[in-house]
């Protein structure tokens, strides 16, 4: 995954995703997998290198997503990644529970 | 959605599919890719900046990880038949 011509900015889509969420969700849990291999050519993703970084699955466990369904709660992270969203990022797939239900 | 009914053109746009088929409800589809003004339309319209989107009643309910999420509790099919029913 190194590339000194990678058209990123250092750190990497799936650094600065982990920063913005841990900064914003103080998460007890955070997994950030980068799936785009699995969409590399797809329709919508023409034109696109195949090492990009477009598609992440996310689990997210953290209190701030208390009192909140789940529709509220993937905007809020969609929210957070605005600019990844905004500059290439494709799609996320995530998983989004408060503690006491992942424990459950 | 992306691509149609028949031939969606994304894994996720499947899924959402399978499930409504599945669910053996009547459903439209629209596919975001042939028109890219509704695509960046529906995005500001229902605050979610992916597809594909379900909307159900006119109401939007979520993208394919709750849809998936809530065909898997029952949930969805509750409220598929109270929209049927409405």
């Amino acid at each position: 995954m190194s590339s000194s011509s990678s058209i990123h900015s250092s750190p990497n889509r799936a650094s600065r995703i982990k920063e913005k969420l841990e900064k914003e969700l103080e998460p007890v849990e955070l997994v950030i997998e980068d799936v785009s291999y699995q969409h590399a050519g797809h329709a919508g993703m023409k034109g696109r290198g195949t090492d990009e970084e477009t598609h992440f699955n996310l689990k997210i466990v953290s209190k701030g997503f208390e009192g909140m369904n789940l529709v509220k709660r993937h905007r809020l992270v969609y929210d957070l990644l605005r600019e990844e969203l905004d500059s290439g990022l494709h799609a996320l797939s995530i998983v989004s529970k408060t503690p006491s239900e992942s424990t459950r | 959605m992306k691509g149609t009914r028949d031939f969606p053109m994304c894994g996720f746009s499947n899924t959402v599919v399978q499930i409504l088929k599945n669910l053996n409800v009547p459903f439209e589809d629209v596919n975001i890719l042939e028109n890219e003004m509704l695509r960046q339309g529906l995005k500001e319209y229902s605050n979610w900046p992916t597809f594909p989107q379900l909307y159900i009643d006119g109401e939007f309910f979520g993208g394919c990880d709750i849809t998936l999420e809530a065909f898997q509790s029952g949930e969805l099919q509750e409220v598929v038949e109270r929209a049927i029913c409405s």
